[in-house]
């Protein structure tokens, strides 16, 4: 193809750099693994044409500890990587999160649990995404089901990184990353670039973990004359580890606050044929693609029924769960797991109304008849 | 009158039909139309079955996979086991002359030399893909996408030192069906 056109047909995977590209991406490490693998490819190929850097790492544990080495000199950074490797990445993550480093997770999501299906879709990593490394800890976790969103919201997820001094997690699945569907690029001049905070003052009167008013301590780069302290412990306002219990109770409420005192900043989410809908579909990723041909079908029956699909999954976009379970008569989660997010829905929505759950684990996307069939035999 | 076509695209893996896939859906974005494309394979690099499927539509496309098939082709015998089941009754089964299909059936079943066009008159088994390409444009009809921006799209998906052959089995391919 001409690179002079404003479009593309690409692959979710490539759409997810091109998002990062245009985020300002310039460090990439990573260990390949299907369905993730173009991601580290198409990087490997463009960021040394634009001076940035990609490493192969020899696993994803180092993966993630070179990301967090790469962001604190002052590079945007991502990885990418599918179950077995978001599962060793783990550990690193919560450094990144108590660290307070910017950089962006992809997990595209594929059948498991352990080695699973490699080519095969799945969501099975719902509450990973949220859980799955130890402690207290805040996530942001952005959920694409096209290839145009997963260049938008890739772009989001470095913004999002940057502005709150956190890992952010795009939780892909193999069905959008590996879908081949139009990209349209957007100009330069369209796109909104965020940049973390940098300190102001002079780097002898820098004290790395300050927070200002909004929660959030400015980030000097490594490397510009500003030297502090980063560690994995609870740690004082100076970066060195602290023992003091009060210190590291504030430290964790912090840096949760930080993240979910601000949901309604990052509240992303998509209806479809919601008007008057009195059953609900709510769907997410490449499942929320079956849902609305399932919707137009059942439309045509004269059915009332809708979809309500969350872009941002975690925080869980509490309210907006909510109001929907005021007006609707039941809500149905459809997702490629045993049944994970239905108990977030289910603990917002079960109260007000009937929560039931449309699973698959076979590696397979649920289909528009599976959803129907569902919803139908559910009368 | 065209809306929406449904085809899958099946072989072993390697032979290139998500390559195919690919090039269709490229050329209908190219012709102002919605396209998807989207595979399926097992996890080693060569053998096994392969399948890739691509929608092309006047209308938005929500579920990226195939459901009502109107074009099946299918290059081994493995792969037509696999899918035959799937093909819609008014559809069409295009496969190589070294498959043996069922011929009492209500679909219109298309049997062509396509391995052995890529051999004989382009001189390799490689290009069989983009012969079936052709013959998968032949049996698409007029209207869909136009001749030019198929070539366009062939000669930007392949390696440039082979647009030539590639070009050449195109027209081959669709020789097979329009004589």
């Amino acid at each position: 193809m001409s690179n002079n056109k404003s479009y593309k047909l690409l692959q979710g995977n490539e759409a997810c750099v091109e998002g990062a590209l245009a985020a300002g991406m310039k460090f990439f490490a990573g260990y390949p693994i299907t369905p993730s693998t173009e991601i580290a490819e198409l990087s490997a190929q463009k960021l040394p044409k634009i001076g940035g850097r990609f490493i192969q790492m020899e696993d994803e544990i180092a993966s993630m500890a070179a990301i967090i080495g790469g962001s604190l000199t002052g590079l945007k950074s991502m990885t990418a990587t599918s179950g077995p490797g978001f599962s060793l990445m783990q550990e690193n993550f919560g450094y990144a999160c108590i660290a307070e480093i910017p950089c962006v997770v992809v997990n595209v999501q594929r059948a498991g649990p352990s080695t699973g299906l490699p080519t095969s879709p799945a969501q099975g990593e719902v509450m990973q995404a949220k859980w799955g490394t130890h402690g207290d800890h805040p996530v942001i976790a952005l959920t694409p089901n096209s290839v145009q969103e997963t260049y938008e919201m890739t772009i989001k997820a470095f913004n999002l990184a940057e502005k709150y001094r956190t890992p952010v997690i795009l939780l892909m699945d193999e069905t959008v990353g590996h879908m081949r569907e139009k990209l349209t690029f957007k100009d330069e001049s369209e796109i909104e670039i965020i940049n973390r905070k940098k300190p102001t003052c002079a780097p002898e009167e820098y004290v790395a973990y300050r927070p200002e008013e909004d929660m959030i301590p400015p980030m000097a780069s490594f490397g510009e004359g500003y030297r502090y302290h980063v560690t994995g412990l609870s740690h004082d306002e100076t970066g060195f580890p602290t023992n003091n219990n009060k210190l590291a109770g504030e430290q964790v409420e912090r840096l949760i606050n930080k993240v979910e005192q601000n949901i309604d900043d990052f509240s992303y989410y998509d209806e479809y044929k919601m008007e008057d809908a009195e059953i609900v579909v709510l769907a997410f990723g490449g499942v929320s693609r079956s849902a609305m041909t399932a919707i137009d079908e059942m439309r045509e029956n004269g059915i009332k029924v809708g979809m309500f699909r969350p872009i941002t999954m975690w925080p869980v976009l509490e309210k907006q769960i909510s109001a929907i379970a005021d007006t609707a008569k039941e809500i149905y989660v459809a997702e490629m797991n045993y049944g994970q997010y239905f108990y977030e829905v289910d603990r917002i929505a079960g109260k007000k109304c009937p929560v039931k759950k449309i699973v698959k684990v076979t590696g397979e996307l649920i289909t528009p008849n599976e959803i129907i069939a569902a919803i139908n035999g559910g009368k | 009158m065209f809306n929406k076509i449904e085809m899958r695209l099946s072989g072993s893996g390697g032979q290139g039909v998500i390559l195919a896939a690919i090039i269709f859906a490229d050329a209908a974005l190219a012709d102002g139309l919605n396209a998807i494309q989207t595979q399926s394979y097992g996890p080693e690099a060569r053998g096994g079955a392969s399948k890739a499927e691509v929608i092309i539509s006047k209308d938005e496309i929500k579920y990226p996979k195939v459901t009502k098939n109107d074009i099946l082709l299918a290059l081994t015998q493995k792969s037509y086991d696999k899918y035959i089941a799937s093909l819609d009754k008014d559809g069409i089964l295009v496969v190589d002359e070294s498959v043996n299909v069922n011929e009492d059936v209500p679909y219109k079943v298309y049997k062509l030399p396509i391995i052995n066009t890529a051999i004989n008159s382009i001189g390799t088994h490689m290009v069989s893909n983009i012969v079936s390409v052709g013959v998968l444009y032949a049996l698409m009809g007029d209207g869909v996408i136009s001749y030019d921006t198929m070539v366009s799209s062939i000669s930007d998906r392949v390696p440039p030192t082979t647009i030539d052959k590639n070009i050449k089995a195109f027209e081959e391919g669709i020789k097979l069906i329009r004589g």
